[in-house]
């Protein structure tokens, strides 16, 4: 049977798992960042997600804008840098457009993020087809509007497969932004790190509404 | 590199103790990672700086009397976080205002500009200009691309000054933003710094090269040169800033009468020893045309870990800017009198 919605508690537990994905995928990223950057990425996030888990480990939650301010918010000071202000501004710009309410659904999902593309977009600079995070973030948004009105599990599907699409894409691309600029054609052939951390977060995200 | 450290992962807290200790009193840690001076009075137009931690006795040494109000630090060349940010200027703010000075780095301008968000959600009022003294790092017609290095402390000292007697913020950041227009700057590095958690270099350099322009955790400049002399080097160097100037129409080119600042900085390894010589040769250059230098600062003032290299800083003076350089400051990085 479709999940329509997840309440409170599933949502808490979602972004735990997301947290212990991206904690999971550490030699992933770091190795990932290896060939473009300067390596650290795997570690920061590493350091992000595992303030995340203190945080909603120790913190009581009563709605689902909540849970993702504290996750932007944990990520923002732990990690430092230009990714935590990227990725504490995603969480953060995304829980903004939620209401105070005890229900994540596919509209939400949606609102949620289109609202954290703009903000990414808006504090980096980037735009789609540079290379970065955005070329992940930006089709798993457009996804979320398509899939508005379907039930909050195959939405997350979507989401996380056009993610997963982006990262795959981001491949091809050059780098436009950011370290991996200076390598110009030599960036072709490896995916942009912060679009692969995009894609572990929505497909755990995905994998915990289909479970 | 043999380093007297203890854990490296609390290199930036130890060093931010230490630093403490060697204020005497005249400014605090506040919060996680902020340094603000003690006396601060009700009423003025406050000016916060900051940066990663690991280039001392910058940024966080240059708070202090007649000089910036307090600094936001961060982890070894990392950007202060947010959360940071935002208790540096609820400590420094007094009512009218806080101005961000601080160098244009992607990773410090996002956090600077949400724990500008935070702080105006608290009722704070900010605004920030970037230090963008790095010629090399982009052409002058777009020049607010460009990184910021050693000029910032001939900066943040005018600037400091600027703020004691300010009526506002838009003032203050009236007056940073000329003083950051005047300001230019000329690096070079021979050999990197290394990351104190994990001993590795910054980046890497042809032992026979010089990297001229280069930034100061590696950034590429214009060229890579041969290995040369102090005498060779400098002439060179200072081409390089003329050449800005008289590309620059925002600013008058530099030319004979002219007064300017000159601060030769060390990146950390080079000698005094050789600033001096630099320096020497330096004057010369300026002698053959024309130019007065008011007043010189020359050591190691802006540096990464022992990186070997040296940055020529120019500020063109006028009358108003002049003023703001011969008010006394006090701060562990830099104290005139």
């Amino acid at each position: 049977m479709p999940k329509e919605s997840l309440d409170v508690s599933e949502s808490l537990e979602m972004v735990k798992l997301l947290a212990r994905k991206i904690i999971e995928a550490e030699p992933i990223l770091t190795d990932a960042d290896r060939n473009l950057g300067d390596g650290d990425h795997g570690l920061g996030m590493q350091r992000g997600m595992t303030a995340v888990l203190e945080k909603l480990e120790s913190e009581s939650f009563f709605d689902v804008k909540s849970i993702f301010n504290a996750t932007g918010m944990a990520m923002m000071s732990s990690m430092g840098g230009a990714s935590g202000a990227l990725f504490g501004t995603l969480f953060r710009s995304g829980a903004k457009t939620l209401a105070e309410k005890p229900v994540f659904d596919a509209s939400s999902l949606s609102d949620f993020l289109v609202a954290a593309n703009e903000g990414v977009q808006a504090r980096g600079g980037a735009s789609p087809g540079d290379k970065t995070m955005i070329d992940a973030l930006d089709p798993a948004a457009n996804e979320s509007i398509k899939s508005k009105n379907l039930p909050i599990d195959e939405a997350l599907e979507a989401v996380a497969a056009a993610a997963e699409s982006g990262r795959d894409q981001s491949k091809d691309m050059i780098a436009m932004m950011g370290r991996a600029k200076t390598l110009g054609e030599k960036s072709v052939g490896h995916p942009d790190a912060g679009a692969c951390s995009i894609a572990i977060i929505f497909r755990a995200m995905a994998d915990f509404a289909n479970n | 590199m043999k380093k007297l450290i203890n854990d490296p992962l609390k290199v930036a807290d130890e060093l931010i103790d230490g630093l403490v200790e060697a204020y005497d009193g005249d400014c605090v840690k506040v919060g996680t990672r902020s340094i603000i001076k003690t006396e601060i009075p009700e009423g003025k137009v406050a000016l916060l700086i900051g940066g990663g931690s690991g280039h001392e006795p910058i940024y966080h040494g240059l708070v202090g009397t007649n000089i910036a109000d307090g600094a936001a630090c961060g982890d070894i060349f990392a950007a202060p976080p947010p959360d940071i940010v935002l208790e540096a200027t609820s400590a420094v703010s007094r009512g009218k205002g806080v101005l961000y000075l601080y160098g244009n780095y992607a990773g410090d301008v996002m956090n600077f500009d949400i724990g500008a968000e935070l702080s105006s959600e608290e009722g704070i009022e900010v605004k920030t200009v970037l230090i963008t003294d790095d010629v090399c790092s982009a052409p002058a017609k777009s020049k607010d691309q460009r990184r910021g290095i050693a000029g910032l402390v001939l900066i943040v000292k005018m600037v400091g000054a600027a703020s004691q007697s300010v009526e506002s913020l838009d003032e203050l950041e009236r007056i940073a933003k000329l003083t950051v227009l005047q300001t230019r700057s000329v690096g070079v590095s021979m050999s990197p710094g290394s990351i104190p958690a994990t001993g590795k270099p910054t980046f890497e350099i042809d032992e026979a090269l010089i990297g001229l322009g280069m930034g100061i955790h590696g950034e590429p400049g214009v060229s890579e040169i041969p290995m040369t002399t102090a005498d060779d080097l400098t002439p060179q160097m200072l081409d390089l800033i003329f050449k800005d100037f008289a590309d620059d129409s925002d600013v008058d080119e530099l030319k004979e009468g002219d007064e300017i600042l000159l601060f030769v900085n060390s990146l950390g390894a080079t000698t005094m020893m050789e600033c001096l010589i630099c320096l020497r040769k330096a004057k010369e250059y300026l002698n053959e045309r024309g130019i007065l230098v008011y007043d010189t600062i020359v050591g190691p003032l802006v540096t990464c870990q022992e990186m070997t290299g040296i940055s020529f800083s120019v500020t063109k003076l006028n009358d108003e800017l002049k003023g703001y350089w011969d008010l006394p400051c006090e701060s562990l990085c830099y104290t005139k009198l």
